[in-house]
């Protein structure tokens, strides 16, 4: 169970469980936030044996991690070969389905896409991630849905998707079934500092002792870590996707371009995003709605030109999903030097395929201060030090209209 | 590689494109009450839209979308053109609005309603947005009215799905509007008023009406209907259900019911509620509340929007309809099965929804078979759209219209509480299922193409890790870039 197109790991997910067995025994952890990210820590936390109490505002998964897309294929990640070594272990090793999939098709109908693609294959074969590049024909081959218009496209030999909702609910089924807990409708409000040291976690559910807190808490995160003196510069965005009653199934589902992410579920519904975002506030409270617009019309578009055989599928649903990114759309992963027992990750739009990696190198940071597997250093919060307070202005990140938005 | 200008060519900005017409007031559904409310507005001197989604194209019936119609309608049904001339003079009051002036659509629905508000800014102005038989576009509207009448309400018992299982307004449209009912000899499920009236009309419209079951000792409805019913020699089956639904290939052919009676019918007609159609004020965000005398959730105050008609709430009798659905809710579950199914487009038991399983294409580990609802409640209230997502219960092509109300009925009584413990699942645009090159916006904007990105358009975002900093990073960003806007 591993990928062809991928460096072969040196040791097994299995093997790894068994090394970090017993190495947070009796350490307590908060953990804020029970999105993919909090949820993957609490999990890798709890296989070390610590004591996790996880703590949402409403449901595990509400936000960004229930909405998304599924894919996981972020080659640019210094987390990807973990992510990808973890992937096809992770129904078993949770004991519940994600239903992950492995392997991706990136298909072109312009030229230019197609120029994209082939940048993008050639940049992966450098790395060592193995993409093949596929005619025209080669594609029709292996994807039933498309039509004449395609050029061509690549094969990621690599990669993959799977249920974002179910994943999360297998993190979280998981996590409580190794004595982890997991208190819902829970909004964190503050924390109790001493000695440099968060020593609780205050919430409406009430005071919750620790040794170390994850603030994991997606877009919040700015005004949560603002009440611990840490500056953490992020914009929220609302983002959409769209999904079609079921097709019959393709060999691969996680086929996508022309501008769109996006997979084929195992029921056989394409669900696919893209397209321009709306920059929000990020919302101490959260969002106060996720809606929908009529870039559905855009979407179904995109979807109906990259799969001409199934223009004539239904689309049975639209939603959005709310997302933060940092300055450099990249994620932060970090634990700060004041207070000492505080680690943040905010993975902006990689977060779901790459958690079972994240929490990896988050509970290596909480538990052994630094990362045991991969750099992370080029993902600390240090490197906005100084950034400017109009960086969402000097980007054009800012809320449209701040009056309506509110 | 931040142009760092203070724009961002990937944000919505103003990519939403301005309707492609503009009424001072639109109204949606062209019932009685929507009728009355296009032609007053016509007469105030104000341009007027009123769409109808009637004739429903022949493959969303088939889909029960919207009304339970259980395959029980003609094949005449298939004939868009006839249909259209059928459904244009069963309501006189059509060309009365054509006259008034009113710009009369049939044969288009309303698949969204979009409003600036948390959480989106970018649209240029309220819109409605409408799809007929050809293609999807959006009107803009000074003023919005809902005349979406009410859906049928679906309650599942052992052989429920299948062909010859259908609802009392689904049946009522098949007789009057479209005549177009397929089927000769129906039992009427129910005995309130919408079971009496549709057990009259079934039979002045030539239709054998078996019976009248009612799960209850008396029947629910107004007593002079009652006595109609009684007078036109329609038995009433009293303190008695459904306990299954046998057929064949071609559907239902007999029930049977909890006494032990057996019936030969082929159709069922499920007379015990209806529910206010609020999918369009429910997607747009809009407010709902819970009002059992008025048939269930019906629209809040919401700005902009005026509800008229069944969508507004049915007539308040002094009748708990809520209660009494609740109450043959939990006498059919009894009469179910773990495997009956609830979900029909997913094909979700009883069982599976109880237990929080998911689809039978996945396999359920030992962990997995150990959750259950009472697990999931122990963690918080249960949210239905979580568990929607989980066992897919709702998730189809129907759009959960034929088991959303009774997922939330069997959810609040496994929570133990009333119903509304439970919120109902949400609803999405667009509120019908429509085909991708319908729903399409094949003539958008240059905007929207030029800046189109599959992800925010942030090129830091795709560096390889280990070129970050390096003189390779700003090659990779210019490329990538450079491909933007596909
Ligand atoms: C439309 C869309 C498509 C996407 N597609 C993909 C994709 O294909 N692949 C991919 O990898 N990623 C994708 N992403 C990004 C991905 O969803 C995110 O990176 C990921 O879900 C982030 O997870 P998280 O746990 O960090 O944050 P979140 O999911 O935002 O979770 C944060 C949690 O914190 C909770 N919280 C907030 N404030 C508080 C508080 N004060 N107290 C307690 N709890 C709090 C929230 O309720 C929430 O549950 C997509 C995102 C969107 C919106």
């Amino acid at each position: 169970m591993s990928y062809v197109g991928m460096p072969t790991p040196s040791e097994t997910p299995q093997e790894t469980m068994a090394k970090i067995a017993g190495t947070a025994a009796k350490m307590k952890v908060v953990i804020v936030g029970g999105g993919v990210s909090g949820l993957s820590a609490g999990w890798w936390l709890a296989r070390s044996g610590a004591q996790v109490t996880v703590l949402d505002k409403g449901i595990v998964g509400w936000e960004a991690s229930g909405r998304n897309g599924g894919g996981a294929s972020h080659y640019q990640s210094p987390l990807f070969e973990e992510e990808q070594r973890m992937w096809p272990h992770m129904d078993e090793l949770l004991g519940y389905p994600t239903e992950h999939q492995q392997e991706r098709l990136v298909i072109a109908i312009s030229p230019k896409q197609l120029n994209q693609y082939h940048y993008l294959a050639k940049m992966n074969n450098d790395m060592g991630y193995r993409v093949d590049l596929l005619t025209g024909d080669q594609v029709r081959a292996m994807v039933p849905l498309a039509g004449d218009n395609c050029l061509g496209g690549m094969h990621y030999r690599f990669g993959g998707h799977a249920n974002p909702q179910r994943s999360v609910q297998a993190y979280a089924w998981a996590l409580q079934d190794l004595g982890g807990r997991i208190v819902q409708h829970s909004p964190v409000t503050g924390f109790e500092t001493e000695g440099g040291k968060v020593i609780a976690v205050h919430a409406t559910s009430g005071r919750h002792e620790c040794d170390a807190v994850v603030v994991a808490a997606g877009p919040q995160i700015q005004a949560l870590m603002a009440k611990l003196g840490v500056e953490v510069p992020l914009a929220a965005a609302r983002a959409e996707m769209i999904v079609t009653e079921p097709a019959p199934m393709m060999p691969i589902g996680g086929v996508d371009g022309n501008g769109l992410y996006g997979r084929q579920t195992l029921r056989g519904n394409l669900a696919y995003g893209g397209g321009p975002h709306e920059w929000l506030e990020t919302f101490e409270a959260g969002p106060p709605a996720r809606p929908s617009s009529p870039l559905t019309r855009n979407l179904a578009r995109r979807v109906a030109e990259l799969f001409p055989k199934a223009a004539h599928l239904n689309v049975i649903r639209s939603w959005a999903g709310i997302v933060e990114n940092t300055p450099d759309g990249r994620p932060i992963i970090d634990r700060m030097k004041d207070p000492e027992n505080v680690t943040v990750v905010t993975m902006s739009g990689v977060g779901f395929g790459l958690s079972p990696a994240s929490g990896h190198a988050v509970r290596d940071l909480v538990v052994d201060g630094q990362c045991s597997f991969t750099d992370v250093a080029k993902l600390s919060l240090s490197r906005f030090d100084g950034i400017g307070a109009d960086w969402r202005e000097q980007r054009g990140w800012q809320p449209a209209k701040a009056e309506l938005a509110a | 590689m931040h142009l760092n200008n203070g724009t961002d060519p990937h944000a919505i900005g103003t990519k939403l494109p301005a309707p492609e017409a503009r009424y001072d007031m639109v109204v949606v559904g062209a019932g009685p009450s929507g009728l009355a409310a296009a032609i007053a507005g016509a007469g105030e001197g104000k341009s007027v839209l009123l769409v109808d989604e009637n004739p429903i194209p022949g493959a969303a019936m088939g889909n029960d979308v919207p009304l339970l119609f259980g395959g029980r309608m003609t094949a005449a049904t298939q004939n868009a053109e006839r249909m259209l001339e059928t459904v244009f003079m069963s309501e006189p009051m059509l060309e009365a609005a054509m006259e008034a002036g009113v710009e009369v659509l049939l044969g288009t629905s309303a698949w969204g309603v979009y409003r600036n508000g948390p959480g989106i800014t970018g649209l240029p102005e309220n819109v409605v947005a409408l799809a007929d038989k050809d293609r999807g576009w959006i009107a803009g509207y000074g003023e919005l009215v809902l005349a979406t009448g009410a859906r049928d309400l679906a309650i599942g018992f052992p052989g429920w799905n299948q062909p010859g299982v259908m609802g009392a307004a689904a049946l009522e449209r098949l007789l009057t509007r479209y005549e177009a009912f397929a089927g000769k000899r129906v039992l009427i499920v129910g005995s309130h008023d919408l079971a009496l009236s549709t057990a009259l009309l079934a039979r002045e419209k030539g239709v054998d009406v078996a019976g009248v079951v009612e799960v209850r000792n008396a029947p629910q409805g107004d007593a002079a209907l009652a006595e109609a019913v009684r007078a036109a020699q329609i038995p009433f089956y009293l303190d008695d259900a459904p306990a299954e639904a046998i057929g064949g290939i071609d559907g239902v052919e007999r029930v049977r019911l909890r006494s032990g009676a057996e019936i030969a019918v082929d159709t069922i007609v499920l007379a015990i509620g209806l529910v206010p159609s609020i999918e369009l004020v429910d997607a747009m965000g809009g407010k709902r509340v819970l009002d059992g005398a008025r048939g269930g959730y019906i629209p809040g105050d919401n700005a902009g929007v005026t509800c008229v008609g069944d969508c507004a709430g049915l007539a308040d009798t002094g009748f708990d309809h809520v209660e009494y659905r609740m109450e043959w809710a939990r006498e059919l579950g009894k009469l179910s099965a773990p495997d009956t199914i609830v979900c029909q487009c997913e094909e979700v038991t009883r069982a599976d929804l109880l237990g929080v399983q998911p689809p039978r294409y996945l396999e359920r580990p030992a962990p997995m078979a150990a959750r259950s609802l009472d697990t999931l409640i122990k963690d918080g209230p249960p949210n239905p759209d979580q568990i929607k997502r989980l066992t897919r219960a709702g998730m189809g092509v129907c759009q959960g219209r034929r088991c959303r109300d009774q997922v939330a009925m069997m959810l609040a009584t496994a929570a133990n509480g009333p119903f509304g413990t439970v919120p109902l699942a949400t609803h999405r645009a667009p509120v019908r299922p429509l085909p991708l090159r319908i729903l399409a916006d094949w003539e958008e904007s240059e905007d929207m193409r030029a800046g189109w990105d599959v992800w925010f358009g942030i090129p830091t975002q795709w560096v390889p890790y280990r070129d970050i900093d390096t003189p390779r990073e700003r090659e990779h960003q210019q490329a990538i870039a450079e491909g933007w806007s596909l």
